[in-house]
Order: C-alpha cells, then sequence, then structure tokens
C-alpha cells in the first residue's frame, strides 16, 4: 500500500510550509486587493489543504485508488456548489 | 505457506488486503465528512454573496489572535500526528505514545482557546436571537448563526478525535502497534488531519474577510 511514506524531515518541512502559508494568508488579509482578497484566502487554503492531503494524510504514496476515493468527496462538493450557484445566481432575486 | 499474521481478520487474504479495505472505508467516511460540513460551506457562499457588506462587517467582531493561534495550534497537532503514525510503523512505541500525547495536549489546547474566544464572543453578545448586538448590521446575526454552527460542529469532532486518540494511545502503550499492524493509529490520523482540514478553510472564511480597513 504504501510505496514508501514521509520522512520526518519530509513531515517537519511540510509543517514549517503550512505556517508560512498561514502567516502570508494573515498578511495578504490586511492588504485592501478589493475581489482579490478572497481569491487569495481560498487559494492558500487549498494549498495548505493539498499539503493535508497529499503529505500528510500518504495519498502521494498511496496507490491510485486512494486518489479515486480522496478525490471523490471534493468532486461532489464541487457538483452541489456549481449546481447550487448556477441555480441561484440565474434567478435573480439573489 | 506463509506465517499468518494474528491481526490479519479471517475475511482477507493478508495484511496488506486488510489495509487497502480499512484506507477505502475511512476515505468513504471522510467523503460523506466533506458533504457534512460542505452543506454548511454551501449557506456560507450563498449569503455572503447576497449580503458582502454585512458579513464583512460582523467579520470584523469574530477575535483574530484567538483564531490565528488556535490555527497553529491545530497544524502543529497534524504534524505530532503524523510523526506518531511514523513513529507506529517504524517500531517505535515509546515515540508513539509521545507523539499521541503531544497530539491530546494540542487538541486540548484548541478546545480551551476556543473556549475563552465563545466567553468573550458571549460577552459581546454575538449569540444570534433577542440579545443579539444591537450595533450589528442587520444580516450579521446570518454570519454568526454560520459561525457558531461551524465551529460548533468542528469543536464536537475534535472532542471525538480526543476520544478516539485517546483510546489509541492506551493501545499503544499497552504495544498493540508495530509495523507489521499499525492501521488504527493510520486511520485515526486521517480522521485528525480532517479535522484540521476543516479549520483550515473556516479560518479565512470566518476570521479573514475584512481585515483591512
Amino acid at each position: 500500500m504504501n510505496r514508501g511514506s514521509p520522512s520526518p524531515k519530509t513531515l517537519f518541512a511540510v509543517w514549517a510550509a503550512l505556517l508560512l502559508l498561514l502567516a502570508l494568508t494573515w498578511g495578504v488579509a490586511r492588504l485592501n486587493l478589493g475581489i482579490w482578497n478572497p481569491v487569495a484566502a481560498v487559494t492558500i487554503a487549498v494549498a495548505k489543504m493539498l499539503l493535508v492531503v497529499l503529505i500528510f494524510m500518504h495519498v502521494l504514496y498511496g496507490v491510485r485508488l486512494i486518489w479515486v476515493f480522496a478525490a471523490a468527496g471534493f468532486f461532489w462538493l464541487c457538483i452541489m456548489i456549481s449546481l447550487t450557484l448556477g441555480d441561484y445566481l440565474t434567478r435573480g432575486a439573489f | 505457506m506463509p506465517e499468518a499474521n494474528p491481526a490479519v481478520a479471517h475475511q482477507f487474504e493478508d495484511a496488506e488486503q486488510q489495509l487497502h479495505a480499512a484506507h477505502f472505508g475511512m476515505w468513504t467516511f471522510l467523503a460523506t465528512e466533506v458533504l457534512f460540513f460542505g452543506g454548511l460551506f454551501m449557506a456560507y457562499i450563498l449569503y455572503r454573496h447576497a449580503y458582502p457588506h454585512d458579513f464583512a462587517e460582523a467579520s470584523k467582531h469574530t477575535d483574530l489572535l484567538y483564531g490565528t493561534l488556535n490555527t497553529a495550534i491545530l497544524l502543529t497537532s497534524s504534524l505530532t500526528m503524523a510523526l506518531a503514525v511514523h513513529a507506529s510503523h517504524s517500531n517505535q512505541p515509546k515515540a508513539t505514545v509521545r507523539f499521541l500525547l503531544l497530539t491530546l495536549l494540542f487538541a486540548a489546547g484548541f478546545l480551551m482557546v476556543k473556549g475563552f474566544e465563545y466567553h468573550e464572543d458571549f460577552a459581546e453578545k454575538l449569540v444570534p436571537g433577542p440579545h443579539f448586538n444591537p450595533a450589528l448590521p442587520p444580516r450579521a446575526g446570518l454570519f454568526f448563526w454560520l459561525y457558531w454552527t461551524m465551529t460548533g460542529l468542528h469543536a464536537i469532532h475534535v472532542t471525538v478525535g480526543i476520544g478516539l486518540l485517546a483510546v489509541i494511545t492506551v493501545l499503544a502503550r499497552r504495544g498493540r502497534f508495530s509495523s507489521r499492524y499499525y492501521t488504527p493509529v493510520e486511520i485515526s490520523g486521517l480522521y485528525w488531519h480532517f479535522v484540521d482540514l476543516v479549520w483550515i478553510f473556516l479560518y479565512p472564511l470566518l476570521y479573514l474577510i475584512d481585515r483591512h480597513t
């Protein structure tokens, strides 16, 4: 199952990157970027998510079927969000 | 014939197949969790889109210091959890217990900080209802309804995680895990990292909407 797994050195590096991204998202939020503020916030959150999922949760080291299982929840979430927004945003009442 | 591994249940061919089954089962459960929280994120997206200014104004009343501190605590607890999994499958039972205890300590620290924060939120009258802070814009109640529900549901998950990790710690102390069998440590780790993931999104969405004015 595990084609190798992350070494403690890798784990510490990921942790450092996560804290750096936390500092970055906090810093960026203090600048007025208009519409780009939420875009930056969500982009940084997604970067943190990928680090946690791929390395802490070992998906990077797992078999292909694990990639499918891990992506499935996110995929259905995207379906829910896009179809719901497709409805609300085209009604003109919201 | 290979030596039978006592940790392999009779319905599985071998330890690897059993590990596969455990992983797929846990990821399926996590997919249901994604959709469980997903409904609340959906509500958040719709109402923030409908009332951007009220959400921005309301978000300024969350406590940025507590929120940021708690994000750092949870990210660090994910590190100690990953180190515990690493220790358990490289045959270091003492290190496993030590890292699990550290993870529990951070988890308790998170709840403690959240408790202080909730206490201040109560004092600031940020609970929607008849005593809701009248100085806030009309739709701020929607933001705080989502704030309490999402952070509350997350805190329940942290509490469940503490119970789960406490059991795993006791089992690790009894020497139940080794490179041959450490599935429960790994599966609980997946759950704990998921709890961290939810917070990674809650932090910018609840605390960082409008911090530049």
